[in-house]
């Protein structure tokens, strides 16, 4: 059965009438056992659940100690370009916003790569907009290129490649793919994303497929929580991380969490995904799929980002700028969304060692 | 006085350990001096040469055995690679083969394994595979060259104790090369029944890393394997299921109606 199946099989779920069937002994229940079922998931994705966040986050904290131990991932992204051929109502880079487009010259790119290797940083992210005319798969294979000499492990956030590209991307040096389905449900898919490549519901929900079937070593996914309904939307995206686990077992599979930020753009017909929502997204996350990884990038505050620590977050993202060219030009270019956390490498890592955390700056190398 | 030669080096503590999940590496010289160990294991794709601060290594007391693990490795391909890397970074020519292409369980796979071991006891390699304890896989790694093979007791993390004991067992009384039980072993009385068993060490990670006083942890591993050991040399007595005094069966040779 491909994901597609699977999510369509949940397309007539009375989601009210599931979550009004649920208990607090449910709750209690699932969270003794070894291994939770789709519907488990989506219990502690219910509005009752939201009763027993504290029995949920002990139950996440003792197995995110057991699989992952006291430690962080750090990263941070790289923006080469703002170029982007999309219309997607909830993004400052929309086609139709009137910003100062940019792309980085490799030159600027291993400038940009010069500033954040003296952070210490090991991990980078690179992403671009959707223009296959501005950024091409053969920019993105020479930037890796450079980029390679500065960091032992690449990922892409760019847009859906076939698997041909994957496998060329990956052949030049990049291990990581994040792509975001942004809403699983196609009706709101279809409604916030109005013009563009981007459109197409279904290539880039098979695009993770795709890196795996690449050979790609991790993949990052998520939803953009607010776009549809949180509760389902992180009910869809749980089921896509757990379908790609066990049909890729050699990838490592994780999940981030987005949410809705202010942003240069009119769209504001949202699901608002709360502070306490989102804690309770992350621990029935983190609860199925205890070996997924978990991103909490700095749209979130810095205290928020400090607190979500030990609740199972494994990666974290540090020493952020969203605009092109961030990192080393003086210049304000155009942020693709607002961050919340504006701290330094090193004041991130003082923040994770003070949790009682271990920052780590490398987990993989080119071999 | 009882050694364990592994590689040629004699080894008096029996108990090797792991650098994973610690929430700080400065922790790490002072677990390894409280339980004695004197063979750390790291994984090489978090080996940061550059990064002073964040580098395992400045942390293992230069009297220790390094040995790097391949953690990260999908195929055996890619840990001879790691190998290889490891040994250029310096971290000498112990190895422990960990090839794992399963990111949900976590279990070793034995074929690429033992594809591995072969490869890299040839280029001169000490390699200790880690593995699923199946008998005829460890005589290939044992065959290829293995200088010790690493059974797990239950999967890696899982601190669940040894599920997997009689196969432990068996791979125990039939592999020449020492028995080091990798992965599963959750407290101090499990690392004790392993050794009682006959293994000939244990490594432990999670177990210590994860307690809430790895230090003291650490030692009380140190204690449980060295009890452990002594038991076993000791031969411990024999099981009996009824109280001597009865003889049920021969009772009558000696006049006694029962």
């Amino acid at each position: 059965m491909s994901f597609l199946e699977e999510s369509l099989s949940y397309k007539g779920l009375d989601y009210g009438a599931f979550f009004s069937s649920i208990t607090g002994s449910d709750i209690l229940r699932i969270l003794q056992q070894q291994k939770l079922s789709h519907l488990d998931f989506l219990t502690l994705l219910s509005p009752k659940a939201s009763n027993y966040l504290e029995e949920m986050a002990q139950r996440a904290h003792e197995l995110s100690v057991q699989y992952f131990g006291k430690t962080i991932l750090l990263y941070t992204p790289m923006y080469l370009s703002n170029h982007c051929v999309n219309r997607c109502a909830y993004c400052s880079f929309n086609v139709d916003h009137d910003i100062k487009r940019d792309k980085l010259t490799l030159e600027e790119i291993e400038e940009e790569a010069k500033a954040i290797a003296k952070t210490g940083l090991k991990h980078i992210l690179i992403l671009t907009g959707e223009s296959r005319k501005e950024t091409p798969v053969s920019y993105i294979l020479e930037a890796t290129k450079v980029l390679k000499k500065y960091f032992s492990s690449i990922s892409i956030e760019i847009y859906p490649l076939s698997t041909e590209e994957y496998m060329q991307v990956i052949d030049a040096g990049v291990d990581g793919l994040t792509i975001y389905q942004e809403a699983y449900d196609e009706d709101v898919y279809k409604k916030v994303h109005l013009a563009g490549p981007k459109k197409d519901y279904h290539f880039r929900l098979e695009a993770a497929e795709r890196a795996c079937e690449a050979k790609i070593r991790s993949v990052n996914i998520g939803a953009l929580l607010g776009l549809g309904q949180w509760r389902q939307e992180a009910f869809m995206t749980g089921l896509h991380a757990n379908y790609l686990q066990n049909k890729y077992m050699d990838v490592e599979v994780s999940v981030s969490l987005p949410r809705m930020r202010p942003h240069i753009g009119a769209f504001d017909d949202l699901d608002f995904v709360d502070d306490r929502d989102l804690v309770q997204i992350l621990l029935a996350l983190r609860i199925f799929l205890p070996h997924g990884g978990i991103t909490i990038s700095t749209r979130e505050m810095a205290n928020y980002r400090d607190h979500l620590i030990p609740l199972g977050v494994t990666k974290m993202s540090a020493g952020v700028t969203t605009a092109v060219g961030g990192h080393s030009s003086q210049e304000e270019g155009t942020s693709q969304f607002e961050i919340g956390d504006h701290r330094s490498v090193e004041e991130i890592k003082e923040a994770i060692i003070g949790k009682g955390y271990q920052p780590i700056f490398k987990n993989w190398m080119p071999i | 006085m009882d050694e364990l030669i592994i590689g040629g080096v004699s080894l008096k503590s029996r108990l090797l350990i792991g650098t994973g999940k610690y929430a700080s590496n400065q922790m790490m010289p002072k677990v390894i001096e409280s339980c004695g160990t004197q063979v750390v294991t790291m994984a090489v794709r978090r080996v940061d040469l550059e990064g002073k601060e964040e580098n395992i290594l400045e942390y293992i007391p230069k009297d220790i055995v390094l040995l790097p693990n391949t953690s990260g490795a999908r195929n055996a391909d890619e840990a001879v690679r790691i190998a290889r890397l490891a040994r250029a970074m310096g971290c000498g020519n112990w190895i422990k083969i960990e090839v794992i292409s399963d990111n949900k369980y976590l279990l070793p796979d034995n074929y690429e394994t033992i594809k591995a071991t072969e490869i890299l006891a040839k280029e001169g390699f000490v390699v200790l595979p880690y593995m699923s304890p199946d008998l005829m896989a460890a005589k290939a790694m044992e065959s290829a060259g293995a200088a010790a093979v690493m059974p797990l007791g239950a999967p890696i993390g899982t601190n669940r104790g040894l599920r997997t004991k009689e196969l432990v067992q068996i791979l125990i009384d039939e592999i020449k090369v020492p028995i080091i039980v990798d992965a599963g072993i959750g407290k101090p009385s499990q690392a004790t029944e392993a050794m009682e068993m006959g293994a000939a060490a244990v490594l432990v990670n999670t177990a210590i890393a994860s307690s809430s006083n790895p230090i003291e942890m650490a030692r009380a591993f140190g204690l449980a394997v060295e009890a452990g050991r002594l038991a076993y040399l000791s031969k411990v007595g024999p099981q009996a299921r009824l109280a001597n005094a009865s003889s049920p069966l021969t009772g009558f040779l000696r006049g006694v109606e029962e």
